[in-house]
């Protein structure tokens, strides 16, 4: 069976000069959670807009295989893929106030998703609009057809947001940090609400996030990103349970876990920050950081098996019985 | 052991233009809010967005006047001291360094500012101060040289914990120092102000949304919601056994990085808590899940709780 979403050897360049993404390889299957995680700066988001074509201007992508359910989104045109963008893919955003157009009420946006994509009346869009909204667990949804963003809090418009995002029922919601902006019990709700609707319409998300706590507990499988590769894969128990590369090691060690600190211990850290990656740069972009690193990290390195569906892009190989620190 | 913070029956309201023809509008920020902090300790104050934490922050800092109550800071009224001898004693951390940094001004005399401002500081004296200080943040002396926008953001909050501290102040606001850095900077900050705070025998008022990072860090803790402190206790006892159903719940909706436990059903309605518009009675009964008759008419009291905390809950 072939991935809903199959990427491999993904490469981002901006202005030529830096390479935001470097070679990713990631499969979302159908129905699943896919977590790419990493912190700022490693690339994911990058990941997320060159799969919806919405790069930046200066941004070029390339890759040995971008498809979306047997479709090469690569050889698409513009006019192609705007019809597949908020209809079979949709995306939503970190920051909801921006990414609803102030100017215009909920109803006339969520509306014209359905109108532009699937025709038919504007009554029936929003009358889907309101079984929608209903679904994800706003109140009074005929209310809120008239309203604007402003007069909704960050929870709804993050709400409004999935809705819209569900009006065309697409097969891949592509979620970049939609909770970050949100307080954590609004989180909660958020993160369970995506959890029920993978569930009962068979949804596939990509989710996007930092967040090792969200990974945990909604992630079906995670990518690793650092520095614009993915430099560990594996089912989201296998990964908490023996992460390998020291990067994702040292990630886990920096959380703190509630019920479980040591006031007195320092929490694990990460020496140094991410290298500036110019053209040219071989060999493991983690190596400046890691305590493992030697001479022939500055080669090219082997993507490593460590169990089934779970690799990772370093030298060491693996490990499984030092027990991680909490 | 001596109270490096006292505050009493503070109250902060700001009046708020509603629209060109309604009514004026009273936003309470801060609603009698009375606690104090031993010397050397870490109060951490947790809290959702709006609920006045950094209001807190800002009044005890003396950046704005409150309507009434007092602050005492190391004995001293707040409001009689002044901005000189104020700067001395306490100085803020605040979230986002890429803000609270000027951008044309190079990292040294970003943080030679407060000396200088004193006016009794020599030339020399404060170039030995700020590099000390420099040092001791884990900054070189060339990143002293540098300005804010070729530092990364770690160590852009160096830079801002090291202004704060260069005065040699008792206490430290720190407000969300750390919601603006990626994990892995983020425990390096943490570790550098727990040093700190243990090798200068600082007060830290530690202000952040991260009930995980405010459980590392601090000795006691407060809960706030719209305004009022409605549960505070010794971090450990308040962690294993949370007395306020907004404590419960805002510790069930923490997502620990343990996988197959999916994400908890909090149990909280979607009526968001309004600081214009704070309901009779108990001011979190309409997001409440065990809320009966009387808590939507009789605002509760703080009542003790063990070991030494208090809770404001009729049925806690």
């Amino acid at each position: 069976m072939s991935a809903l979403l199959d990427i491999e050897d993904l490469e981002v360049m901006f202005g030529g000069r830096s390479a935001a993404v470097r070679g990713a390889s990631f499969q979302v299957e159908k129905g699943e959670t896919h977590c790419l995680v990493g912190e700022s700066g490693c690339g994911k988001s990058v990941t997320a807009l060159s799969i919806m074509n919405l790069l930046a201007r200066g941004g070029r992508r390339s890759a040995k295989r971008m498809s979306f359910a047997g479709t090469d989104l690569l050889s698409l045109s513009d006019r192609e893929m705007a019809r597949l963008r908020g209809n079979r893919i949709s995306m939503i955003f970190q920051e909801p106030m921006t990414s609803l157009n102030p100017a215009f009420t909920i109803g006339s946006q969520m509306a014209e998703v359905l109108t532009r994509h699937k025709g038919g009346s504007r009554t029936a869009a929003l009358e889907r609009a309101v079984e929608l909204m209903g679904r994800v667990g706003i109140t009074a949804p005929e209310m809120r057809l008239g309203q604007f963003p402003h007069q909704l809090s960050g929870g709804l418009r993050q709400r409004v947001m999935i809705a819209m995002a569900l009006m065309c029922d697409p097969e891949l919601l592509v979620a970049d940090e939609p909770t970050t902006a949100l307080d954590v019990t609004v989180q909660a709700q958020i993160l369970r609400l995506l959890a029920t609707l993978k569930r009962e319409l068979g949804l596939a998300i990509l989710l996007i996030t930092h967040d090792l706590g969200i990974v945990a507990r909604v992630a079906d499988r995670v990518s690793v990103m650092y520095a614009g590769e993915v430099v560990e894969r594996a089912p989201t128990a296998e990964l908490f349970r023996s992460p390998q590369h020291p990067y994702t090691r040292g990630l886990l060690s920096c959380v703190p876990v509630p019920g479980r600190v040591q006031r007195d211990r320092p929490l694990g850290s990460i020496p140094g920050v991410v290298p500036a990656i110019g053209p040219g740069f071989a060999g493991c972009a983690f190596r400046s950081r890691c305590s493992h690193a030697d001479a022939s990290c500055e080669r090219e390195i082997p993507r490593r098996e460590a169990a089934g569906a779970h690799d990772y892009l370093c030298r060491l190989a693996p490990q499984f019985s030092e027990p991680q620190p909490a | 052991m001596s109270v490096a913070i006292e505050v009493q029956n503070l109250r902060c309201e700001f009046r708020v233009n509603a629209g060109w023809f309604a009514a004026e509008k009273r936003v309470i920020a801060v609603d009698d809010v009375t606690f104090s902090v031993p010397a050397g300790s870490v109060l951490g104050i947790v809290g959702e967005s709006g609920c006045g934490k950094s209001t807190l922050a800002r009044l005890i800092l003396g950046l704005l006047k409150p309507t009434a109550g007092t602050v005492l800071v190391d004995g001293k009224r707040l409001f009689d001291l002044d901005r000189k001898a104020r700067a001395r004693l306490i100085q803020p951390v605040f979230q986002d360094p890429f803000a609270s940094l000027n951008p044309r001004h190079r990292i040294k005399d970003i943080v030679a500012l407060p000396l200088a401002a004193q006016g009794t500081f020599s030339r020399a004296e404060i170039e030995r101060r700020v590099a000390q200080i420099l040092e001791r943040v884990g900054l070189s002396a060339a990143m002293g040289e540098r300005m804010p926008s070729q530092l990364s953001g770690g160590q852009r909050q160096r830079a801002a914990i090291a202004r704060a501290l260069v005065l040699e102040p008792r206490i430290v606001i720190c407000d969300e120092p750390t919601s603006a850095l990626d994990v892995s900077v983020q425990a390096q900050i943490l570790n550098l102000l727990a040093d700190l705070r243990r090798d200068l025998g600082l007060t830290y008022l530690f202000i952040s949304h991260n009930l995980a990072v405010v459980e590392h860090v601090a000795s006691e803790v407060a809960v706030m919601y719209l305004g009022r402190f409605v549960e505070r206790n010794e971090t450990d006892a308040l962690f294993r056994a949370p007395g306020h159903p907004y404590t419960q719940a805002l510790l069930q909706s923490v997502l620990t990085p343990e996988p197959g436990r999916g994400v908890p059903d909090i149990g909280l309605g979607d009526a968001m808590p309004d600081p214009a518009n704070i309901p009779p009675g108990c001011r979190f009964n309409p997001r409440c899940g065990i809320a009966v008759e009387r808590c939507r008419r009789v605002a509760p009291t703080p009542m003790a709780r063990a070991p030494q905390g208090m809770v404001e809950c009729h049925l806690a």
